[in-house]
């Protein structure tokens, strides 16, 4: 079902080196068709969007509006609902500007420690300039949200939840159905960073019932500099946008005043990222040809197949051995988590080391630094026992080795 | 400069032996201590690095914190290499060092057990860690010749 050759020869990046990556929670690599439409725009279509009265601009506006609706199917919800943003860090602070609006003093808004930074420093801004407080809601060993204690802060108080629907280091899912309802049954709005769920599992934001969901594309095989905010119509008219030029206004006069277009072309002030979002659509169909629930159940394959192969070694610590995703936290016994990120890194596996920009989840596993190994559907069962016997290799001792 | 240094296997031991005890570890926070808290340059090697300069010379290093091993030990032998060191001679190892790790021409002699680090050049990625603590007392030194002007 899952032809792993036929599906890496899509991708430049496995014909042109010879490494084990395994840091697609970071990025992930291009299949030929994203790539050739960036190239497609650049050589034969190059022109603005929604300007020019010339066929070229006017395909090219189709198709970019076009990619609203490849979105909108993609995680259903409506076309208008779509607004492009650089990328999810762009989405969330898009969506912390709501809460700039929204929130009065003395105001609550929950969140989790184990959140990346693109999720939570936006949060802290927010809360800091309308005096309103950060609150955060228990997670277990492995990042899963404690119902008692979401049930336990949630009050009138909380104007908004802010979560990731899946854990940058932890891979844990979020039950964010069961979560929406708790806090839509206090008026409250629920926000979820999609960056690390968008790219493995189906997103449906109508059954998730989220008022806000951010992705990036270049987690999920489309290009960098490009990603989503979907927002309900209710808070997309209410909302006001970060950036204001070209491109979002209808009008405006020598009295300041200034009349906004409808969303979702109020949010995209500025030549936008066209080829970027072209090249989305591209990636979708990719995603969407594999279908997400075969992906997500290869991803599942594979990381139960790499636990059961790092727990047969006796010096790995294993943070989140559980969770139904395809990253893999871990440390090795007494080396420090870069020293062995960079005898793998010598060794050509690709992994990341550090706090993965969660600084405040040490408070849950107990570790500063980890290694993150996060798989995507093109990694392969032969890459994790090359992996897993070069592990075996790593010692306080022979990190030094690759300087010698 | 003996072929001592020249040894892979005593370089990589002069490592291990820095890494694992760690030279002038622990602060003393005193107020005639200066410091520098170097954080802001990776999110993972968090180091401080406290000195006592006076009169032009370099009485005491003393620095703490969490670094892999490159940057544990390469401040650990920073500490050893400048303890006792007039300002214009911390000055010259320093440059010397930072010339060897970014493989540019330097001299060896100068830089005794700090030698071992001369390959990190090689894993560019890490030479941020070899350099942490030395950048720290590179600001406390410049720092000391700004107040005496």
């Amino acid at each position: 079902m899952f032809d792993v050759d036929k599906i890496r020869s899509d991708f430049p990046m496995f014909q042109n080196n010879d490494f084990i990556y395994f840091d697609n929670g970071a990025t992930t690599f291009k299949p030929r068709q994203v790539i050739d439409e960036i190239l497609k725009y650049y050589e034969f279509n190059t022109t603005n969007v929604h300007r020019g009265d010339y066929d070229i601009s006017f395909k090219v506006s189709k198709a970019y509006d076009d990619t609203r609706n490849v979105v909108g199917k993609f995680i259903n919800c409506e076309s208008d609902e779509v607004v492009f943003t650089s990328g999810t860090t762009h989405s969330l602070n898009q969506a912390a500007n709501y809460l700039k609006q929204i929130l009065n003093e003395g105001d609550i808004v929950l969140t989790t420690l184990i959140e990346h930074a693109s999720n939570i420093l936006p949060l802290f801004e927010a809360c800091k300039l309308k005096k309103a407080t950060i609150k955060y809601i228990d997670v277990d060993s492995e990042g899963y949200i404690s119902f008692d204690s979401l049930k336990s802060l949630m009050s009138e108080k909380v104007k908004a939840v802010s979560i990731s629907h899946v854990s940058n280091v932890l891979g844990c899912i979020q039950p964010i159905k069961e979560i929406s309802k708790i806090v839509h049954s206090y008026n409250s709005i629920l926000i979820v960073d999609g960056a690390q769920s968008t790219p493995h599992i189906k997103i449906d934001v109508k059954d998730l019932d989220v008022d806000m969901f951010s992705f990036s594309a270049h987690k999920m095989c489309g290009p960098n500099g490009i990603g989503v905010l979907y927002a309900k119509k209710s808070i997309l008219e209410k909302m006001e946008p970060i950036f204001y030029g070209g491109g979002s206004n209808a009008r405006f006069s020598k009295c300041c005043d200034i009349v906004l277009k409808d969303y979702p072309e109020k949010f995209e002030s500025g030549t936008p990222n066209i080829e970027g979002v072209l090249a989305l659509s591209k990636a979708i169909q990719y995603l969407e040809n594999l279908g997400m629930e075969n992906i997500h159940k290869r991803e599942v394959e594979l990381k139960e197949y790499f636990i059961k192969k790092l727990k047969e070694l006796d010096n790995i610590e294993i943070y989140n051995p559980n969770t139904k995703s395809s990253i893999v936290s871990f440390n090795v016994k007494n080396v420090f988590a870069q020293d062995a990120a960079s005898y793998l890194g010598n060794k050509n596996i690709c992994v990341r080391s550090g706090n993965h920009c969660a600084k405040l989840l040490f408070e849950i596993i107990g570790v500063n630094e980890s290694i993150r190994a996060s798989l995507y559907f093109y990694n392969t069962f032969d890459e994790i026992d090359r992996f897993v016997n070069i592990v075996k290799e790593i010692s306080i001792d022979s990190v030094i080795d690759i300087f010698f | 400069m003996s072929s001592m240094f020249d040894n892979p296997a005593i370089l990589r031991e002069l490592i291990m032996d820095h890494y694992k005890f760690p030279r002038n570890k622990g602060l003393v926070l005193l107020d005639n201590y200066k410091n520098v808290h170097m954080a802001s340059d990776s999110c993972i090697d968090d180091i401080t690095v406290e000195s006592l300069i006076e009169n032009g010379v370099i009485k005491d290093i003393k620095f703490d914190g969490v670094g892999c091993t490159i940057s544990t030990a390469s401040t650990s032998m920073m500490s050893e290499l400048l303890i006792n060191k007039t300002v214009t001679q911390a000055k010259e190892i320093i440059e010397n060092y930072f010339n060897m790790v970014e493989d540019k021409p330097y001299n060896p002699d100068i830089l005794q057990e700090a030698i071992s680090m001369k390959n990190v050049y090689k894993q560019a990625n890490r030479i941020k860690c070899a350099t942490i603590g030395w950048k720290a007392i590179r600001k406390m030194i410049l720092e000391s010749e700004n107040n005496n002007e």
